[in-house]
């Protein structure tokens, strides 16, 4: 497809083009610039990203279910991005995420695009959010990024989102306690679903906690329970949100946070765009300096190329 | 050392009602080992499911398996869903329980490739890498 | 022979009891030539380890087997399970088998009642009347058991994520024959936990779904004694690529489960752990099978003994049914299945099962004609009437490999199952992925070593022939589909539709509010409400499983 027919196919919604849009920007086609370039802005500036991530097991590809029924009764046209790791081994992977979400696979309004991380150093983070740009022009307001919440990439990627959630279940004694510390730093929300099972309650006070002196400030809900196979507790998790995006877009918070992504991702592109040329002039200098010299005499000759 | 540069997308799917599976998920692997990205649908799948997944999910392939009969009325609907969604370009092929008499009809009703009980891995593969690079170069 | 003590008082005691109630097949048991054949061979020194560890048939642990006598006795249950398209050609079919003397009958579902679609479901496309028989309403239900006394069989049923509509079903045809629930017997297998990890016809998510699992247990203790409610399989598991230990050890921790779910809901553990049968696979590594069905007996009876605190002896005897290995039969040279099976087979009665069901040589194709069939069963005739190994019991325990192997099995299982109860029990490991994993490593690593041919499978990676002739192989009829749809239509036309819909309003109101929904079912099915419309108000209310 050419990019004019790309672009005119994301005004129309059709799903081939949007597949292929994101599958060009991925693959790093001729045509990817062009098309990024002329993407609807006003729809990208306007949309919503969800980051949802947690421990596996913890049930967020069933709560990123539930989430797309509850804004699907709210007519709201949806993306999804859901990311796996690639086997640093073979480069391939298996993109299983989609399987808990097959109730929307027919309805036009889910789009729905799973990706691996392809072992990239931070590559991703600009592939995904590209994606995100491509799927807001295509219409989708809401965006949800749903990854694992371990390792620096994924943590790279869930940046990328204006408001991002938490999602624990009971039974994970361990992992909370070393997530605990990282918690703060990135999630909004804390989601504890599967709370019909025992110790939810323990989990969401010890929580609450951590949590208290945000809920003071701005008297939003930030420890949620839920029951995401059931699909309970979504539309009260739906309405602190939407509180919370109100707040973020009157403080600005929201667009000091875009602000930060997009510089993250230019980062990232600077770096995917030099490696190449860098790898190459590498070849040239002595092998044996410490790599910190090393870094610092190729950007020298870099600048002096210039 | 990844295997391949830019990885193929493939769609590996289940359709119908049976819950065998063991080979879908040893092919699903033997593909990611092989640096194929697998979007994994999960047993229990509609024809239209698989194949609207297919097209959002930009594939070079689609890959099913059935093992309780009922391939013959599963897989080309599959071929016939991709069809009226924009999708005839991307190539199917299927594999399971499947009678040497039933293949030729399959091939006819426009699948790739059939693979019976008994097909070594390696043959599956190269018949998946055939299939996505045809559909990428095209 | 021995003059322990021990040995003498069961000779006494157990033996003495069972040979009075059940005299053995023959009065002697010879060789040819005459020389006799022992009951039971033991060590000529009795010791402490022997006793704790094997003990004597029909004595916990059961390591030996269930019964004093075991064959010599009865042979076990030949138990051919089957299912035929429609409800009327089963009847059929069962009457015929009943005439010929048979007391239990199998039934098969189609894959739509397996997973709670009507025949008219979209869903149920291709696929209605394939594997089983299609059941949508109380009256399919009606015409599989016409003229069948209920009370005089007993019915075993494949029946998981359902069950309990099913069994309601049964309930209800049995009481307008004019027999009440206390004297049904038979089995359903009602292992939903399996369907999460290996056979896949799950409907609801697992916490739902052992909360049916407790409504059938609790209603039928108090309804239904005689009745087994449940199968724990571990037959799938191992369908699915697990190894033997494995095999072992997710049953077990299912069955675990279950007791615990039913202890929970105020059941007392004597009260319903003698209704818990087991099912396992027959593969084909004789030696590993034969130590795997003694190590998982002998595992049984001690959980249930230390963990629950039976007192009953029978509530830790573990019965269990055996089918072989279906994932191993091989689609080139099938004759060679025969060879498989019937190994098989002996493994499993070498480890004492009380019922089998042999597969037929054209399984890997398609359903078995009726000559396979035969010659299945067959095979489970030689083995009982001409190889001799029925005749002594527990012919190979003292070996001293497979002692180490029972040892090893026993020992792998219960670190496998430690395990999972660290990582939050059955349930927390099905939704995290950790057993579905394990067995997927498993199944991953064993096809890799066939790819590379390692591991030799005769036909298939060896010995390999061109241009092998094709078997003549059974199709279903494509027109039970339509037939089945057109009765279905004609039942909701006839029905009291007004009586259908408050019956199925009650039954949500009981589902929401946490009720035991025997009840609300039975008097629902009574009114020919469909399995279709009874699962999707349950799937309202409990949420679908996907996976």
């Amino acid at each position: 497809m050419k990019t004019e027919d790309l672009l005119a196919g994301l005004n129309s919604h059709d799903p081939r083009a949007i597949g292929r849009a994101i599958s060009a920007v991925e693959n790093n086609d001729d045509c990817s610039a062009k098309l990024l370039a002329s993407l609807n802005r006003d729809a990208i500036d306007n949309c919503l990203v969800l980051g949802i991530t947690g421990p596996p097991g913890a049930g967020k590809s069933t709560l990123t279910s539930s989430i797309i029924k509850q804004l699907r009764e709210q007519q709201k046209r949806v993306g999804i991005i859901a990311i796996d790791p690639s086997s640093p081994i073979s480069g391939g992977a298996i993109l299983g995420d989609r399987i808990r979400m097959m109730d929307h696979a027919l309805d036009p309004d889910v789009v729905l695009r799973s990706m691996a991380t392809r072992g990239r150093l931070g590559g991703l983070c600009a592939s995904a959010g590209a994606a995100v740009r491509i799927m807001a022009a295509a219409g989708c307001g809401t965006i949800l990024i749903e990854t694992v919440g371990v390792g620096q990439s994924e943590m790279d990627i869930i940046r990328l989102a204006d408001i991002t959630m938490m999602v624990l279940a009971p039974g994970f004694g361990d992992d909370i306690q070393a997530m605990k510390a990282g918690l703060l730093e990135v999630a909004d929300f804390l989601v504890v679903n599967k709370s019909d099972i025992a110790g939810a309650e323990a989990l969401s006070m010890d929580m609450e906690h951590i949590f208290a002196a945000r809920e003071e400030e701005d008297g939003i809900k930030r420890v949620l329970q839920t029951i995401a196979s059931q699909h309970r507790g979504i539309i009260e998790l739906l309405q602190q949100i939407d509180a919370f995006a109100d707040h973020i877009n009157i403080s600005g918070i929201k667009r000091s946070r875009r602000r930060k992504a997009l510089d993250a991702e230019t980062l990232d592109w600077v770096s995917e765009m030099l490696q190449p040329d860098l790898l190459t002039l590498m070849q040239t200098l002595p092998g044996t300096n410490d790599p910190r010299l090393r870094a610092q005499e190729l950007i020298k000759i870099m600048q002096n190329t210039h | 050392m990844t295997k391949q540069q830019t990885p193929y997308r493939v769609l590996i799917g289940k359709p119908g009602l049976d819950g065998h599976d063991r080979g879908a998920k040893f092919i699903a692997r033997a593909l990611r080992d092989e640096g194929f990205e697998v979007i994994y649908t999960g047993i229990r799948r509609s024809a239209a499911e698989i194949a609207a997944t297919a097209i959002q999910e930009d594939v070079n392939a689609v890959g099913l398996s059935s093992l309780s009969g009922a391939h013959l009325r599963l897989f080309p609907e599959v071929v016939a869903e991709l069809e009226k969604r924009g999708g005839a370009d991307i190539p199917v092929l299927g594999g399971g329980v499947i009678p040497d008499e039933d293949v030729d009809q399959l091939l006819q009703a426009g699948l790739g490739a059939i693979f019976t009980p008994g097909t070594p891995a390696e043959t599956i593969i190269a018949s998946f890498t055939k299939a996505c690079r045809q559909h990428r170069e095209n | 022979m021995s003059t322990h003590k021990k040995f003498i008082e069961w000779q006494e005691k157990e033996l003495a009891a069972s040979l009075n109630r059940f005299p053995e097949r023959k009065e002697e048991f010879t060789l040819h030539g005459g020389a006799e054949i022992p009951r039971l061979a033991v060590p000529e020194h009795i010791d402490d380890s022997y006793l704790e560890h094997l003990g004597f048939p029909g004595q916990y642990p059961f390591t030996r087997g269930v019964q004093p006598t075991m064959y010599r006795g009865r042979f076990w249950t030949m138990r051919q399970y089957a299912g035929f398209s429609t409800a009327a050609e089963s009847n059929k079919r069962y009457r015929y088998l009943l005439e010929q003397g048979t007391t239990g009958l199998s039934v098969a579902f189609d894959l739509p009642t397996q997973i709670g679609y009507d025949s008219d479901d979209a869903m149920s496309l291709g696929e209605v009347g394939k594997v089983g028989v299609a059941i949508d309403t109380l009256a399919d239900m009606e015409l599989l058991f016409a003229h069948i006394p209920l009370d005089k069989i007993s019915t075993s049923m494949t029946i998981n994520s359902p069950a309990i509509v099913l069994l309601a079903m049964y309930i209800v045809v049995a009481e307008k024959q004019g027999i009440p629930a206390e004297k049904l017997r038979g089995t359903i297998q009602n292992d939903v936990l399996k369907e999460y990890v290996a056979r896949g016809t799950y409907i609801f998510p697992p916490r739902p779904s052992l909360g049916l699992i407790t409504n059938i247990f609790q209603w039928c203790s108090s309804n239904m004694p005689l009745f087994n409610t449940i199968s724990i399989s571990g037959y799938h598991i191992r369908e699915a690529g697990s190894t033997a230990a494995q095999e072992v050890a997710f049953t077990l921790a299912n069955g675990i489960t279950y007791v615990q779910t039913a202890l929970d809901a105020g059941l007392e553990i004597d009260d319903f752990a003698r209704r818990l049968a087991f099912f396992f696979n027959a593969s084909s590594n004789l030696l590993e099978e034969v130590a795997k069905f003694r190590a998982a007996r002998r595992l049984w009876a001690r959980i249930m003994k230390n963990r629950f605190e039976a007192q009953k002896p029978s509530s830790t005897m573990m019965r269990f049914h055996t089918q072989t290995a279906g994932s191993s039969l091989a689609a080139q040279q099938i004759d060679n299945n025969i060879v498989r099976v019937t190994l098989q087979a002996l493994a499993a009665v070498l480890g004492g099962t009380q019922s089998l069901h042999t597969n037929s040589r054209d399984e890997a194709l398609s359903l078995p004609t009726e000559d396979s069939v035969r010659t299945a069963l067959r095979t489970q005739q030689i083995i009982a009437h001409e190889s001799g190994v029925a005749d002594t019991v527990d012919p190979f325990a003292g070996s001293y490999y497979i002692e180490q192997l029972t040892d090893s099995i026993e020992l792998a299982a219960e670190e496998l199952i430690a395990k999972i109860e660290q990582s939050g029990g059955v349930v927390q490991c099905i939704e995290d992925g950790f057993i579905q994993r394990q067995i997927e490593q498993a199944a991953y690593e064993y096809q890799k070593e066939v790819e590379s041919g390692e591991r030799v499978i005769v036909g298939v990676n060896r010995f390999q022939i061109e241009g092998e002739e094709k078997p003549e192989l059974l199709r279903v009829d494509p027109e039970v589909e339509q037939a089945q749809t057109t009765a279905l239509k004609q039942i909701r036309r006839d029905r009291n539709s007004k009586e259908v819909t408050q019956k199925l309003v009650v039954l949500q109101q009981a589902a929401e509010s946490g009720d035991n929904l025997m009840e609300p079912i039975i008097d629902a099915v009574r009114e020919y409400a469909s399995l279709g419309e009874i699962c999707t108000i349950l799937r309202d209310v409990f949420g679908e499983y996907r996976d």
